[in-house]
């Protein structure tokens, strides 16, 4: 397994703050938007868009890329933003966010977003998608690699397992799952609402290969990415633990932020926190 | 009248339609015997997925198969579609992936296990999905039609597969296109529009209603969505009243397009035949079970007589 340089390292922790700070600009322009998940998954994004992902932005229908799928589609502003900065279309378009004929709809579209993989939003889906992706691969003996990056809220979900049993019927080696467990929900923090505790054995028990991460450490989540790449026998979840909102103190671990907007004062608050002054 | 299987008339198209296109794979949730995937899985089982009992997850892993270009058969029991509809809605009509959603056992064919095996709200639920293309065969030999081009249409798709073995409707020159109605005989007092295994029941009917001097155009309507609208008001025209028939709740299926299609067009008198907005029960067979709920060949011929006197009483 190769070391990532230091460079890397702060170039992609560079990137992973200009998507919150862009994720938060669009939801406060908006007046929409779930700060709270699009802040905990900004390395993660940085990670796989500017790093890992095999992508081409000139051929997003590449069939040898690498498939990425947002199954908690609610964090949308970080990976429009990725997209946008990774040459999908233009940073300007970040603006037109949720409008009536934007391409950037309130949650992913495939149908009208390049480089949206598929159309997420109502929870739990990703997965099982996934799986048929990785099983897809197989017959066709193609070797790109699937990552779902899932919400820690939607493993409550039933159909979230549904996948799991598939993934590990078949050892979906092409398979990595990515939770950002940042245990905080709509309404509520996690453990209280539905636990999902034991949270690595349950995944265990359903034949994943298990990595636990600092989902905000860029070497911790490039080296999990690189692991997974390296087991040929069963599918991989890499349990990220974050913190919901990261980055904007007030903001942080706090369920009242997950779905709403900042006032003026508030986001230029965040701003200069995220920039560090 | 010479009866076939539709299932088996599935299983076996779906082998031959297999073996023309690699790209066609099967996804099942333990219902492999019954819906006749088997004839596939013992032909092709690197293509094909047995799920177990997860039909919302197996329709998600289709979405994956389509999205990397392939084109899925998920098969289950039309009833068991009901608990993945969101998946339906989202990921299959919203985002327009070619899936294919095969409901066996469809309507109350399931017969022998009552209700909450039979089937009679998924046309409605179905038709009510933009962008899902919703078709009901009437015959084994529709099946045989429809199956090949419901795997080369791009885009996702509905089918309704009845469990019954019914009487053979068409021969092998039948010509069929999706989303084109068949006329299967002219006639000029009242048109019987039936779907699914309901059409040879408007056959009979039409032979009766012939000898008692009333003459009836029959029309097989195996596309429900598109529903194709120019042969509906044609008849509209042509006869001045109409009859729909079909194994399904009168709410939302075949019927209910049909007034919504006259309503815009050409509103003329329309009796719907079908189970009248109530669960059936579990019977010893089929056809005594389709007579009890509303569906005999003589409430086809009652509704015709009604129309007829409707139409009559406008002028």
């Amino acid at each position: 397994m190769v070391s990532h340089s230091e460079k890397l390292i702060n170039e992609l922790n560079d990137m992973a703050k200009q998507l919150r700070i862009d994720a938060l600009e669009m939801i406060h322009r908006r007046g929409q938007g779930h700060p709270g998940g699009s802040l905990s998954i900004a390395e993660i994004i940085a990670a796989l868009f500017f790093h890992h992902l095999r992508i081409d932005p000139m051929r997003p229908d590449w069939e040898e890329r690498d498939r990425f799928i947002l199954s908690k589609g609610h964090a949308c502003a970080t990976l429009y933003a990725a997209l946008a900065h990774r040459g999908f279309f233009p940073i300007e378009e970040l603006t037109n966010w949720g409008h009536l004929n934007s391409r950037l709809q309130g949650h992913p579209d495939r149908l009208k977003t390049a480089g949206v993989e598929m159309t997420t939003g109502f929870l739990g889906h990703g997965l099982a998608i996934g799986a048929g992706l990785c099983l897809a691969a197989r017959l066709k003996k193609m070797n790109y690699h699937t990552y779902v990056l899932l919400g820690d809220g939607e493993c409550q979900s039933g159909i979230l397992w549904e996948g799991a049993l598939t993934a590990g019927k078949y050892r979906l080696s092409n398979l990595t799952a990515i939770v950002d467990y940042n245990d905080v929900q709509l309404d509520g923090p996690v453990h209280e609402i539905m636990p999902l505790e034991p949270f690595v054995e349950k995944w265990k028990a359903f034949s994943f290969a298990v990595i636990e991460i600092n989902g905000h450490n860029m070497r911790e989540i490039l080296d999990s990415l690189d692991m997974a790449l390296q087991i040929h026998t069963k599918p991989t979840a890499i349990i990220a633990h974050t913190t919901k909102g990261k980055g904007v103190s007030f903001m942080e671990n706090k369920a009242s932020w997950h779905g709403r907007a900042p006032n003026d004062e508030q986001f230029a608050r965040a701003k200069a926190e995220l920039l560090g002054r | 009248m010479e009866k076939s299987s539709f299932r088996k008339a599935f299983g076996k198209t779906l082998v031959e339609v297999a073996t023309k296109n690699p790209n066609v794979v099967v996804l099942v949730a333990d219902v492999s015997s019954s819906v006749m995937t088997n004839y596939f899985a013992e032909k092709f089982p690197e293509r094909f997925f047995n799920l177990g009992i997860q039909e919302a997850g197996m329709v998600d892993t289709a979405v994956g198969f389509a999205l990397a270009g392939m084109i899925p058969f998920v098969n289950t029991f039309a009833g068991l579609f009901l608990r993945t509809m969101e998946q339906i809605r989202t990921c299959v009509a919203y985002a327009k992936t070619n899936v294919k959603l095969i409901g066996g056992y469809a309507g109350v064919s399931d017969f022998k296990d009552g209700p909450t095996h039979h089937s009679i709200i998924d046309i409605a639920t179905m038709r009510a999905m933009p962008n899902l293309t919703v078709v009901a065969p009437a015959d084994a030999v529709e099946v045989k039609k429809l199956l090949p081009l419901v795997a080369e249409y791009d885009g996702p798709v509905y089918m309704r597969i009845s469990r019954a073995d019914t009487p053979v409707v068409f021969n092998d020159n039948h010509k069929v296109k999706i989303g084109k109605g068949v006329l299967v005989q002219d006639g000029n007092d009242v048109t019987l529009i039936g779907s699914g295994v309901m059409v040879y029941r408007c056959l009979k009917a039409a032979k009766i209603l012939s000898k008692e001097g009333i003459s009836c155009r029959v029309i097989n309507i195996h596309t429900i969505k598109p529903l194709d609208a120019s042969l509906i008001k044609e008849s509209a025209e042509k006869t001045g009243a109409i009859v729909s028939v079909e194994e399904h709740s009168i709410i939302g299926g075949l019927g209910a397009a049909i007034a919504e299609a006259l309503g815009n067009m050409y509103p003329v008198p329309l009796e719907r035949v079908g189970i009248a907005d109530t669960f059936a029960e579990t019977a010893l067979d089929f056809e005594s079970l389709l007579d009890h709920y509303g569906m005999a060949v003589e409430d086809i011929i009652k509704s015709a007589k009604r129309a007829f006197e409707r139409k009559k009483g406008k002028k």
